[in-house]
């Protein structure tokens, strides 16, 4: 088997438009998460999210560009050009036809499909936009990132709600760790704010009315968020063997079904994919240093989540130290796995674990060592980063710390 | 709380629409049946609150959602949100 390097890792969210901007904000315990920039007619129930307003697509797409892609395909390629160039790879000969991209989304162009739609009920106007297909398909930003870098291997997007950016990075470091492929662009990416989706939210009432706080006893729901996050993933030998800065390593992943429910969580589902992912890496509990939780903010999946940990980890629970970046970014559904994998890489390679900011209260259903508030410096060798989805998917990674940091 | 709690206009609406929403049989409904027994789980009850807010034209808040555990309750909750509608209108019109 193959050893799967981390040589490129890109990141835009409502932190900011590059990992060192994301990061700066993310250790100084600032969240993204603030009042809409649309508040609704009606006025939603909420009036909070983790929108990427510093995101400004004409500084780095052409007018061209964006006829053809939507918001999300363009978070996916902003993400993929930082953590192509950090990379340094080409895609030329051979190496193209033997990268992968897998990119996860759940719902795609949904700004595109709503605007057709405004079209054809409201407006009574029969003609939708001739690009509303390619605009929507939840592979616009793999199609468009396989295009950009002249990348001829396997492309294909995940769509599996929450866990899809998981799923994604878990298929590009199984297909490179067993040789099918030299290298990959992974992560995923999402747009959220469209009036459909966020009417919809409304609707399930999870979306919490002020910015979210995981794992606090006097949390009230999640806070949504977008954006998008890539890694190249590389074959260890090949990073080596062009003097590539290795800046982390894949070494796990596990997923699981629930068969429980289709939005309520239990415990035994991700506890069997973390377990997964522990027996992938060849990795007991007690070596795990860090978990980036999937810590939505609702009272069930901070609970059954703390539960599941505690069921895999035993006494090691005790030591683990825990945190929630969505209370910094938001969750940003598909592109919420990419996210949190990047920045649980960062945190590997600055040896700071990210906090979970809006903590008010210790809740005894969560009852783990949650890093609370502020960053906090430890000495961090490996990390897990969960993701459940409504459905009940669960896909867990597990990264190490990289060599050249 | 009155002993005709469900045996009113009020109380057979809310069950109708428990009922209808549940896709279950509307005599299988009682003011004394709970969640568990009629199968309500927190999807469904997100689905019962919804087309509850459409018949009685409520605002039904989130946090009082999760705490519905019997068709009583539910009945009770409505009650509370018609009269104090109907308060606030009756108010403004003075």
């Amino acid at each position: 088997m193959k050893r799967v390097a981390i040589t490129g890792q890109g990141i835009v969210c409502a932190l900011g438009n590059n990992l060192g901007e994301c990061w700066a904000m993310t250790t100084s315990g600032q969240t993204a998460i603030a009042p809409l920039r649309d508040p609704g007619s009606p006025p939603y129930k909420f009036q909070t999210g983790a929108e990427a307003r510093n995101f400004e697509p004409l500084a780095q797409f052409t007018e061209k560009d964006l006829v053809i892609l939507e918001r999300f395909a363009l978070f996916a390629v902003a993400a993929a050009r930082e953590a192509v160039a950090q990379s340094g790879l080409r895609f030329e000969g051979e190496l193209g036809e033997r990268t992968a991209i897998v990119t996860g989304s759940s719902v795609g162009g949904q700004f595109a499909e709503e605007e057709g739609y405004q079209r054809l009920y409201r407006e009574n106007n029969p003609r939708v936009a001739p690009l509303t297909i390619p605009r929507t398909m939840a592979n616009a930003g793999a199609s468009q990132i396989s295009l950009e870098f002249g990348i001829h291997g396997p492309a294909y997007t995940v769509s599996t709600a929450c866990s899809s950016s998981n799923h994604a990075i878990g298929q590009a470091f199984w297909m490179i760790r067993s040789g099918q492929v030299k290298a990959a662009v992974t992560g995923g990416s999402e747009a959220v704010f469209s009036e459909g989706l966020l009417r919809a939210w409304e609707a399930m009432r999870v979306v919490s009315p002020e910015p979210c706080r995981p794992f606090s006893a006097d949390r009230r729901g999640l806070s949504l968020g977008e954006g998008g996050a890539m890694f190249v993933l590389e074959e260890w030998e090949h990073a080596r063997a062009r003097g590539a800065a290795i800046i982390g390593e894949v070494v796990g992943f596990g997923m699981s079904s629930d068969a429980h429910h289709i939005t309520q969580p239990c415990a035994s589902g991700p506890a069997r994919a973390m377990q997964w992912a522990l027996e992938d890496a060849q990795l007991s509990p007690e070596e795990i240093d860090y978990i980036n939780a999937h810590g939505t903010g609702t009272q069930a999946n901070d609970a059954t989540e703390s539960e599941a940990i505690r069921n895999v980890f035993g006494a090691a629970a005790e030591q683990v130290l825990v945190s929630s970046t969505k209370s910094l970014h938001g969750h940003a559904l598909g592109a919420a796995g990419a996210i949190e994998a990047v920045l649980t890489s960062q945190a590997l390679r600055c040896q700071t674990v990210p906090p979970t900011v809006n903590f008010r209260e210790r809740d005894p259903a969560c009852n783990l060592n949650i890093v609370a508030n502020e960053a906090r410096r430890a000495p961090l060798r490996t990390a897990l980063s969960n993701t459940f989805a409504f459905g009940g998917l669960n896909a867990t990674l597990v990264l190490r710390r990289g060599p050249d940091q | 709380m009155p002993a005709d709690a469900g045996t009113d206009q009020l109380g057979h609406k809310v069950i109708e629409v428990i009922a209808r929403t549940q896709r279950i049989p509307v005599e299988s409904v009682t003011p004394d049946s709970t969640f568990d027994q009629l199968k309500i789980d927190s999807l469904d009850g997100i689905n019962i609150v919804f087309e509850l807010e459409k018949e009685f034209n409520i605002d039904i808040p989130d946090e009082g959602v999760a705490r519905l555990k019997t068709v009583r309750e539910t009945i009770d909750g409505v009650r509370q949100l018609v009269e104090k509608k109907s308060e606030t209108a009756a108010s403004g019109a003075v």
